[in-house]
Order: structure tokens, then sequence, then C-alpha cells
């Protein structure tokens, strides 16, 4: 069966330094950790456990069984605003496809996680700072609106820095239009769980990511409303080191598991189970 | 600093120098109509060159005017109003007022984001930033507000949602996440007016609504110009740039669909007079729940749904040609 081109491109398309090299340094403990056992621990640091920020195709490998049938890929940026700062936005655009190999911060689509269909929606950091514009509102809705029509539960990850600024209010408004979108599916009693990933902040975590029915964090995990350096000059004061990781997420209440990459395909699986429809005993 | 208000100390030293000839006039039967002519004419000239056409930056200064009527006086100038208090759970937040109320003719659920006048009252009220147990209130009312299918009006006001430690401890994304939720599932009608500053996820908070008002000089934007310009250009000051290129005015929002209508403001701005302002608002409000009371409750959440579903602008033909403008 066909893999999708997204699929393929980050392969292609990669910086040089991440194919040229054979070696990745930890940036937690300074381990040389070697490239293809490194993609083979999901991107886990064998010495510290330090989870490395993950690209949407390789979580998309990692979770699936077989194949992903991506929906809403043709969906793409324009820019409403005609945005310049130091660089115009379309030119933005262009660099992060070439640089993260996708079209867009989520990649969205249905496949089967341990023989369970499920919806599956997928945040990417290094397209523009995985910042939520009307391009992921848009694939987000779709989502929701194909899993509602097929009774699929919905698996989100996030990873993002907020709203997209050279959107203007047309970013903004995506946390509304995700947030009905959220409501009625959750209303008509369908499953909706989402993993925040590193980091999630601002617009998505004020979204769609609170509002899922189980909410896990992967270790280690930066997660909150406002960034660190905003709350540092607001209060102007060191934060300590371990605010709004997912750990400290957890001990507040907020969220209901920490899971460490190994263990969160197992983790969704037993999930899904528990809310899949009832088979009658034979 | 805010460049209104310096802006506007010339115009208003020549309005009291028409006020103190008039009085001297009233006082002493002298007849100083052509002089008070000379000056009124003078007064309208200025304030027509000062405020006639304003740019985005400088109506950002407009929204934070310390004289702007802010949600209080909106409050205190419904025809009843009951303040109901506190979450439940935690706390009162005073930046997020809210109770039972008759606008217009109509009983309604009134929520209110509310600054402060001087810096008394505004360390009382955060400044106008909610905190989670303020957002949480509001989702209270809110639920109130369907189940005794009385109408909401919410006022927004606030340069954000505060940003604190003990907010992110409370959990701040899932107050104003849930505060969007319930917002999506009321069944009454909901009219929302951005009365100061809108901004932005703590504004959006109260924003998702069947009907959205912007008093013409109030501002609603992703981000501050400030922290937008901060981020984009690495540098604070580029603020101004950072206000044109957001598009946060009421016209801009017009075009976009993301609001419906705009209520004008006396030439000079709302603080010009405050009394005149806040009647014409809550005339507006009650104009928007006269209409939207026809609607039957799904009418209404099939409304509201298809109104946020088209919210976006985006290219569904594929990608667009890689490569820099």
């Amino acid at each position: 069966m066909p893999i999708p081109d997204w699929m393929r491109l980050p392969r292609a398309n990669a910086p040089q330094e991440r194919d040229a090299t054979l070696w990745e340094r930890c940036p937690k403990c300074s381990e040389m950790l070697y490239r293809k056992d490194l993609e083979q621990h999901l991107w886990v640091c064998s010495r510290c456990g330090h989870h490395f920020r993950m690209h949407a195709s390789d979580r998309v490998h990692m979770l699936l069984d077989g194949e992903f049938q991506e929906i809403a890929a043709q969906v793409a940026p324009s820019d409403p605003l005609h945005w310049t700062d130091k660089r115009t936005y379309p030119a933005k655009i262009a660099a992060d496809r070439i640089k993260s190999g996708l079209t867009e911060a989520i990649v969205v689509g249905t496949g089967t996680l341990a023989g369970q269909r499920l919806a599956l929606g997928i945040m990417d950091f290094s397209f523009r700072g995985g910042t939520m514009g009307s391009v992921v509102g848009e694939r987000l809705v779709r989502l929701f609106e194909h899993a509602l029509h097929h009774h699929f539960p919905v698996v989100l990850f996030t990873a993002s820095g907020g709203a997209r600024m050279e959107e203007g209010m047309l970013a903004l408004m995506q946390m509304a239009k995700s947030s009905a979108a959220v409501k009625r599916f959750t209303d008509a009693g369908n499953f909706y769980a989402v993993v925040l990933t590193d980091p999630t902040t601002g617009g998505v975590s004020a979204s769609f990511a609170f509002q899922a029915d189980v909410i896990i964090a992967e270790s280690k995990a930066s997660i909150g409303f406002a960034g660190r350096r905003v709350i540092e000059q607001t209060i102007r004061q060191r934060l300590p080191e371990n605010f709004q990781t997912a750990e400290f997420l957890l001990e507040k209440g907020q969220i209901d598991m920490v899971v460490s990459r190994h263990e969160l395909r197992d983790t969704l699986a037993r999930l899904l189970g528990y809310v899949a429809p009832a088979t009658v005993p034979a | 600093m805010n460049v209104i208000v310096e802006r506007e100390k010339g115009l208003l030293e020549l309005e009291a120098r028409i006020a103190e000839l008039r009085s001297v006039a009233a006082a002493q039967s002298v007849d100083l109509h052509s002089e008070i002519g000379v000056l009124e004419a003078k007064a309208t000239q200025v304030a027509q060159e000062m405020f006639g056409a304003m740019t985005p930056w400088e109506r950002v200064h407009m929204a934070r005017h310390p004289r702007r009527p802010l949600g209080s006086d909106y409050l205190l100038a419904l025809d009843a109003f009951d303040e109901l208090h506190g979450d439940r759970h935690f706390g009162d937040d005073a930046a997020l007022v809210g109770g039972l109320a008759r606008l217009a003719g109509r009983n309604v659920v009134v929520l209110a984001q509310v600054k402060g006048r001087d810096t008394k009252q505004n360390i009382a009220r955060n400044f106008g930033m909610p905190a989670p147990h303020g957002y949480r209130k509001a989702k209270r009312l809110m639920e109130l507000a369907s189940r005794l299918g009385l109408p909401l009006v919410t006022l927004i006001d606030t340069p954000g949602a505060d940003p604190g430690i003990a907010s992110e401890e409370h959990n701040q994304s899932e107050a104003i996440a849930a505060c969007l939720t319930t917002l999506a599932g009321v069944k009454v009608p909901v009219v929302a007016t951005v009365i100061g500053e809108g901004g932005s996820g703590g504004a959006l908070a109260l924003g998702l609504a069947d009907y959205v008002i912007m008093l013409e000089h109030s501002v609603y934007s992703v981000a501050s110009p400030e922290g937008c310009a901060a981020i984009l250009w690495g540098d604070a000051a580029k603020a101004d740039e950072a206000a044109a290129r957001l598009r946060l005015t009421s016209d801009d929002l017009k075009k976009f669909g993301i609001i419906d209508e705009i209520v004008p403001e006396p030439l000079g701005g709302a603080h010009r007079d405050s009394t005149q302002t806040v009647a014409d608002v809550l005339a507006a409000i009650g104009g928007a729940l006269d209409t939207l009371a026809a609607h039957s409750p799904q009418e209404l959440l099939d409304a509201r749904y298809a109104k946020y579903r088209k919210m976006g602008a985006f290219l569904d033909t594929g990608l667009p040609t890689v490569g820099a403008r």
C-alpha cells in the first residue's frame, strides 16, 4: 500500500546535519548516541531517558499497526494578513516545509492501533513551532467530524507554542473552532484522549489539549498556559526547575498520567480497549 | 505612557478655556459669543485632526485609556444587577465579575472583565487579568444561564489571562478551555462585546458567541503588540508596527468576519462621553438579543457551530508552489 508523500518527505528533505551525522548528542546528559539506536529507542536517550522531540511521521510509525490514511492533507496555509516581519509568512512556510518535511504543524488521519480503529492527529513542533493557524484548526475539525461520523475514538498528540501570530485573530479563532468540534464529538458519547508532548503551551493548551477525557503527558514534557519567560518577567524571579513539567502537572491534579514514550502505545491500546464498543460474549 | 492621554492634553486645555469663557460670559453678562465660537471651531478641528484617523497603535492606546468606561461602568448602567460571587471551589476573582441582570427589558446573565480605575483598584482587580477561579466562576454562570434559559451577555476587557505561578498551578489552560466548550454548548443566545482590550485567549474565553460586538476603538488581538514585537522582531519597541500587522482593529476584524457589529464612539474616544457610549453599547446588545430571541435552542447551537466552523483562511486545493514571494 502506498505511503503518503509527506511520510517520505522527512527523510528526503531532512536537514543535512540530521542525515549526515551518525551520532546525536543528548541535550540533557551529553551522551553521544548512535542515531540508528536512537531511532530504535523511539528517540529516547538510552543513558538518561531524555525524550527528544519526535517527528510526526516517526510517531505514526511508532503507534499504528500499518497504514495511516491521512485526511485533509490538501488543506494548506494561505496568507490572509499579507504578513511580514523579518520575513514574509509565505517565506517562513516554505522554509519550514523544507526543514520539517511537513505541509503544516499537524497531520490527521485514521489507522489502527493494536487492532483498534482510531482517528489520530499529531502536531509537530518543527513546523512553525507547532503553532495553530487556520490549517491546524481546519484539519482538526475535519478529523473530529470524520471520527464523529464513524464513531472512532480520537487521539491527539499536542506540541505547540500556541496560536500562530502571522494569522492574527484568524489564528485565535481556531481555539473556538476546535473547541466547538470537540464539544460536538464528546457530547455524542465518543472518546477523546490527548497526549501532551514537549512543549504544549498557549492557545493549544487553553483549548483542545485540556478538553480531552483522558490527558496523558510524555515524561518531562514542558506544559503550561503562559511561557516560562513571560512568567519570570511578570514575577521577576526564577522559576523552579520542575515548574510546568508533566510531573508537576500530575502532582497538581491537572493530568491523568505521565507515561514514558516506550509505554505509550501499550497505554493507549489499553485505554482504547476500555472504551471500545462492548462485544457480547459468545 | 499613553499616547492618547498625552495628545489630548492640549485639547482639554482648550476646552477648559471655553468653559471658563462661558462662565465669565454668564457671570458678567458680556457677549463673548464670537470668541467662544472661534475656540469651539478650533477645538473641533483639533479633535478631528487628532482622532479622525488613528493608527492601529493609537487605537491600542485608546483601548487602554485610563478614563475609558470599564466593565464596572456597564454593570452600573444595567436596569438591575445582582453580583454572584465565587467559583464554589477556591475563590472569588474581582477581575471577572458576573451575576443576574436586567438589560433592555430582559433578564440575563452578565459576565464582565473589570479593570481598575487607579492603582489601588487595579491591584484588587489584578489589572483585569482573570485567574483560573475567575474563568471557573464564569463557567458556572454560563451553565446557570443555559439551564434557566437566560441569555448570556459578556463584556470583554482584559490584557490577557493572568500568567502567574498560582494560575499555572490551578491550570489556567483548563479553565479557559472549559469556558470555550461550555460556550459552544449553552442553549441560550450569547452576545459578546469587546469594550476595551481583547487580549488573546483570556478574552476569547468569554468571546465564543452567537453575535460579537466591538466598540469602535477597542482592540482584539491574538497577542499583545508588545509581546508580538518581542517575539517576531526581537524588539518590543516595534509594537507600533506589530499593532498594524496584527489587524486588531474593529474595522479589520469586521472585514475578516470575526465580529458582527461595530458600535461607534464619540470623536476622541469613549471616555469623552462615557454615559452615552455605555448606553449605545447596551442598546446594541439589546438589539442583538431581540434578533436572537426568535431562534430555538437547537437553531442557536447549529448556527453557532456553523459560524465557527467556517472561520479561518486556507487553501483547499493542495499546496502552493514552494518558494518565497
